[in-house]
């Protein structure tokens, strides 16, 4: 088991002919099952056509009907991106993984608003991805220092998350899911959701929470742990550093109004009894102390 | 992005939001135009930084003479403003806002903003205008109103009504206060703005509201589809280093440390800055290198941070997913050649081709130290500081 995707999962890629969609899809396709995962790449321009074996479509709704694939990664340019999300959502798919940095709030608003009531599920923007280690990998994130295992790492930041997975894998520690919701202010599941997965998920048995400055969505996650999570949590916080005021590279990356500290967050999360280091270089080691 | 009082009172304008008569002014001179100008015996002389706190530091007055309004325009422009947002060394007065008198009878606060937790704008609103905000917000609470606005309906009329009346607008100007409200409300939507602040939104002895200052900041991620808002950006107004690094699609925030640091990915970048503190050292900088660190970006960062007074060292911290670890030593080795660097530069590569990177590095034969990890580089780069 492991968490929103696996062997099985059918993916369909918007923006496959773009050079990133292109580049990601080949690194994608050759990571463990990957060759059976991509099914369908997306692009009313060059429908009919195909990109290295992988058969391109006019909409989202006719790859699904002609691939049954359910799931969808979109490398779509900033200003085109919340409208792929909403083709994906229109098409009725289960999971659509948004990668694209840089879209503006007002039409992730929009697409927000429109997804309500509705059962799709959308990971990011501006996220790495999805992977479930040696089964398939949908995103940016390196394949190769993943390895299959307990853990499960949910976080906000693409390289940190990386860093995070590095530390385990050091340590003998594999992962269930590594889940990268990526660090826009207006995005779709949350920590909170992920942490919800990984409770009702037999493989995770401990999960490692990276969060950053900006927002409050750690310490509602941290709330939701201290009265439901079976499964210790452990946590870094990265901006303790950070001036107020600031955006520290992502959008969702900032300290306004005094709200959103590292030091709050850090706060919270301890209080909910989640374990948490202010060292960086200390998630891998911090995960080991709580295993069981 | 930032832009100016005057510039906001612009855009305030154009959507039909009410705002005094103004004129900005680059000069004395100027501003002596804007005041005859304007007519009547009372001008405000309004200090344009984008910092907040104007008025407390001393750059906002008021003149009631034309020889007055000189004085002030005199004395204002050039000076060092400081505010408790600028920082200790202040902010150098470069433009001014020439406006007419207001009759002030009662100061509120209307703010805008996006929030996180129901995904839409809200609009806030407080009877204690002319204050920070944040301090109403610590201090009384119960008295900063709500509402989240449906982006699909807008913002309607009751609730335009209620928010009126909960900061004490009176029955007689409800219908201004609901006229004010959406035209803020379209206003934010329509230029992608992330905050937009009338603090203080004035109620006048006739009874009519006005917005007295005008604070709006935009979505860098929406900028591309308003050229005449991009076009409003001040250079003079930002950090020189933060726009430098812009202008290479470098992710930089100046920091007051003394150790340089050089990232992929803004999360490790900030965790980068953050391990440096564990390990009792200052950094001196934010730096995301996103990526695609090339030669050219890596010497432009080098170049940028290398401006930062007293840096003692540099540490770069990679971790090479995609971007390959011999590509990233290439072109650390070719910057550290270009600039010619002479602080000690500690270097963590991890990820694809990580020894071929290394080698790379010691065949260079510059003194780069090499870190095994995160924590070692720390260690290694705050000791190399102290030396």
């Amino acid at each position: 088991m492991a968490i929103l995707i696996d062997r099985n999962t059918r993916v369909i890629t918007q923006g496959i002919t773009g050079k990133t969609g292109q580049f990601h899809t080949r690194m994608s396709r050759d990571y463990a099952n990957g060759k059976n995962c991509y099914v369908a790449g997306v692009n009313p321009k060059k429908a009919g056509e195909s990109f290295e074996g992988i058969p391109i479509f006019g909409s989202v709704k006719e790859a699904k009907a002609q691939t049954g694939a359910t799931v969808s990664v979109i490398y779509v340019p900033p200003p085109f991106a919340a409208a792929a999300i909403d083709e994906a959502v229109d098409a009725g798919l289960d999971l659509v993984i948004c990668i694209t940095e840089g879209i503006p709030v007002r039409d992730m608003i929009m697409t927000r608003y429109r997804m309500a009531g509705k059962s799709t599920i959308l990971v990011g923007p501006n996220c790495p991805g999805v992977i479930t280690p040696d089964e398939i990998k949908i995103g940016i994130m390196p394949g190769h220092i993943h390895k299959k295992g307990p853990v499960g790492v949910v976080s906000r930041s693409g390289t940190l998350t990386y860093e995070a997975v590095g530390q385990l894998r050091e340590l003998g520690l594999g992962q269930s899911t590594c889940v990268g919701i990526g660090g826009d202010p207006v995005n779709g599941l949350k920590h909170i959701d992920v942490l919800r997965m990984f409770n009702d998920d037999p493989q995770t048995e401990a999960v490692v929470m990276v969060g950053e400055i900006g927002g409050s969505d750690e310490e509602n996650a941290a709330r939701w742990v201290k009265e439901n999570m079976r499964k210790p949590v452990v946590g870094f916080i990265a901006g303790v550093t950070a001036p107020p005021g600031k955006r520290m590279g992502h959008a969702g990356a900032i300290i306004s109004g005094g709200k959103g500290t590292a030091q709050e967050k850090l706060a919270v999360m301890e209080e909910c009894g989640i374990k948490t280091t202010r060292n960086p270089a200390e998630m891998g080691k911090t995960l080991k102390s709580v295993l069981r | 992005m930032k832009i100016h009082e005057y510039q906001g009172k612009e855009i305030f304008r154009k959507y039909g939001v009410p705002t005094p008569r103004g004129v900005p002014a680059f000069s004395v001179e100027e501003a002596l135009e804007a005041a005859k100008k304007l007519g009547g015996r009372v001008w405000v002389v309004k200090a344009q930084i984008h910092a907040g706190g104007r008025g407390k530091g001393g750059g906002v007055k008021v003149a009631k003479s034309l020889e007055e309004v000189r004085e002030l325009a005199s004395s204002i422009l050039g000076m060092r403003l400081k505010t408790h947002q600028t920082g200790a060394e202040g902010q150098t007065v470069r433009r001014l806002l020439i406006e007419e008198g207001a009759d002030i009878k009662k100061e509120l606060y209307v703010g805008m903003v996006v929030d996180r937790g129901s995904q839409r704008a809200v609009l806030m609103a407080s009877s204690e205008g002319g204050m920070d905000i944040e301090e109403v917000a610590a201090k009384s609470p119960e008295k900063i109103h709500k509402v989240a606005i449906d982006p699909v309906q807008g913002l309607g009329d009751a609730d335009a009504d209620e928010i009126s009346a909960s900061i004490g607008i009176p029955q007689a100007a409800l219908a201004q206060g609901r006229t004010l409200f959406k035209a803020l409300y379209k206003c934010f939507v329509e230029t992608d703005a992330s905050l937009a602040e009338i603090n203080p939104l004035i109620l006048t002895g006739r009874d009519e509201v006005i917005a007295l200052d005008a604070k709006l900041n935009f979505d860098d991620n929406a900028l591309f589809r308003h050229p005449d808002i991009l076009a409003m950006r001040d250079l003079d107004e930002e950090n020189p280093a933060e726009v430098e690094a812009s202008k290479h699609d470098l992710n930089y925030i100046q920091l007051d440390g003394d150790i340089g640091c050089l990232v992929n990915g803004a999360g490790l970048a900030m965790a980068t800055m953050d391990i440096i503190k564990v390990y009792g050292g200052n950094p001196a900088n934010f730096l995301d290198v996103g990526g695609g660190a090339t030669t050219d970006k890596v010497t432009e960062a080098f170049k940028i941070m290398l401006r930062t007074p007293g840096l003692k060292a540099i540490l770069v911290n990679i971790f090479g997913g995609i971007m390959r670890c011999d590509v990233i030593a290439e072109a650390l080795v070719a910057a550290s050649k270009a600039v010619s660097l002479k602080v000690p530069l500690v270097v963590r590569l991890e990820g694809t081709n990580v020894e071929l990177g290394k080698q790379i590095l010691a065949d260079s034969k510059l003194p780069i130290i090499s870190a095994k990890n995160m924590a070692d580089a720390a260690q290694k780069v705050v000791e190399a500081a102290r030396k």
